[in-house]
């Protein structure tokens, strides 16, 4: 593999990097939106809520993603393959998320609401400065899991063109008819994503820990 | 509702597709079970270079897209002689992923197993392979069924990924029937429609499972 093929394979890392990076952050947004709509009880959104989630987490990316690329056009909706890749991508995480945010807030205690009334914080610096906190440490192993799954599932967006880490190695082995270094150099930069990501994971959690003491 | 009588001519392709992606799962679950299990006991003990070698392995399946499994089976094998067809290729790659992923989930229940139930059983005159076969594996196995049947639903969605791989399972029988007729969205809500069946199916067997184990006293609530 020359110096080419290593630009090639980054710019495919660079693809799948920031596509999958607007999805984690709407995707772990959404979520939260989610799980606290869910709280509510509102009668028929929260049963198609608690469809949605089951049918998201029951669907494949490759499925999801070859949907709404052809089927959205149809309908009169015309997208982008890059922002189909990303809603996909989204509708995906998103439904994860809600999950753990869920048991996140189920898990929250009800004597610290009590507490800040008592002392006249209104719901929302409650929510911002007491619940959100605890919430983000609580879920953070969690939720870095869940991104290092959906790194994984970004290969599913090459189905409709899009040159990510994992497609591209096709395109270098149709100029090289080399496939197997490519595809092991695409796995190495895979491996260091997530090394990353878990890495960062650990020292967040001890920044973490250090505030609770 | 023409567009859903065209669904119902093309029958045929869905349930062939559909028998592809259940045949698919249902192999790779069983032999991935079967390979965590294998994993699981050559685990057991001290560690040597056998064992660093396995956790290395795991750990490389547990950071790497399964795709990129497939496509090195796929493609990059041939390069060193080894021509496997698409089918088998995608069986192949599913077992070693989800098997590691499986021997992972089974380790971290193993690791939390209490000592004394082991050492009763060694007490008791079990021999190495009896302990694990007789105590550590029930335990270990029931008390991680809601964690495999997450990952049986990842093995589920996995098929999908082989039909980049030219694998006629049912996302690419789904993708034939729009291009053939152009009515996408009918042809994957069909599909999506199957996977859930099959996840709800998972889900409920899990859940009988667990179950069963209760009544028989794995779970020490």
């Amino acid at each position: 593999m020359d110096l080419k093929a290593w630009l090639l394979l980054l710019e495919g890392a660079w693809t799948t990097v920031w596509i999958s990076g607007i999805a984690i952050a709407i995707g772990i947004s959404a979520g939260l939106l989610i799980a606290i709509i869910r709280r509510q009880a509102i009668p028929v959104i929260d049963q198609l809520l608690a469809l949605y989630i089951s049918l998201a987490r029951a669907t494949p990316l490759v499925t999801l993603v070859l949907f709404l690329f052809l089927s959205l056009p149809a309908v009169g909706i015309n997208l982008d393959k890059h922002v189909a890749a990303i809603l996909a991508l989204t509708l995906n995480t998103a439904a994860f998320n809600a999950e753990i945010w869920r048991s996140a807030l189920n898990n929250f205690s009800r004597d610290q609401h009590e507490a800040a009334q008592a002392i006249g914080m209104t719901d929302w610096v409650f929510f911002r400065r007491i619940m959100l906190p605890q919430l983000v440490t609580v879920s953070l192993p969690a939720l870095v899991n869940e991104m290092s799954f959906l790194i994984k599932g970004s290969p599913a967006i090459a189905i409709i063109g899009l040159v990510d880490l994992t497609r591209v190695t096709n395109r270098i082995a149709s100029v090289t008819y080399d496939p197997l270094y490519p595809i092991l150099g695409a796995g190495l930069i895979y491996m260091l994503m997530i090394g990353v990501l878990v890495k960062a994971q650990s020292l967040a959690e001890r920044h973490a820990r250090r505030l609770a003491v | 509702m023409n567009e859903w009588s065209i669904i119902w001519q093309s029958r045929d392709t869905f349930i062939s597709g559909f028998l592809k992606t259940l045949q698919l799962f249902g192999i790779s679950a069983l032999l991935g079970l079967l390979l965590g299990v294998v994993l699981l006991y050559l685990l057991e003990g001290q560690s040597n270079w056998l064992r660093k070698g396995l956790g290395g392995f795991i750990n490389v399946m547990r950071t790497v897209p399964f795709l990129i499994l497939a496509y090195l089976i796929y493609y990059g094998l041939p390069q060193g002689g080894l021509r496997l067809s698409a089918d088998l290729s995608g069986l192949i790659a599913l077992t070693l992923y989800h098997g590691a992923y499986f021997s992972e989930i089974l380790r971290g229940q193993r690791l939390v197993i209490p000592k004394g139930l082991v050492e009763a059983a060694q007490a008791h005159g079990f021999r190495h392979h009896l302990v694990f076969l007789r105590i550590i594996l029930p335990n270990v196995f029931m008390s991680s069924l809601p964690l495999l049947g997450n990952q049986l639903i990842v093995c589920l969605k996995d098929t999908a990924f082989l039909c980049i791989i030219t694998v006629r399972e049912v996302t690419a029988a789904a993708n034939s029937v729009q291009s053939t007729y152009f009515i996408p969205m009918k042809a994957f809500l069909v599909a999506i429609l199957l996977y859930w069946i099959i996840s709800l199916v998972i889900e409920y067997g899990i859940r009988y499972l667990t179950r069963f184990g209760k009544q028989r006293g794995f779970s020490h609530v």
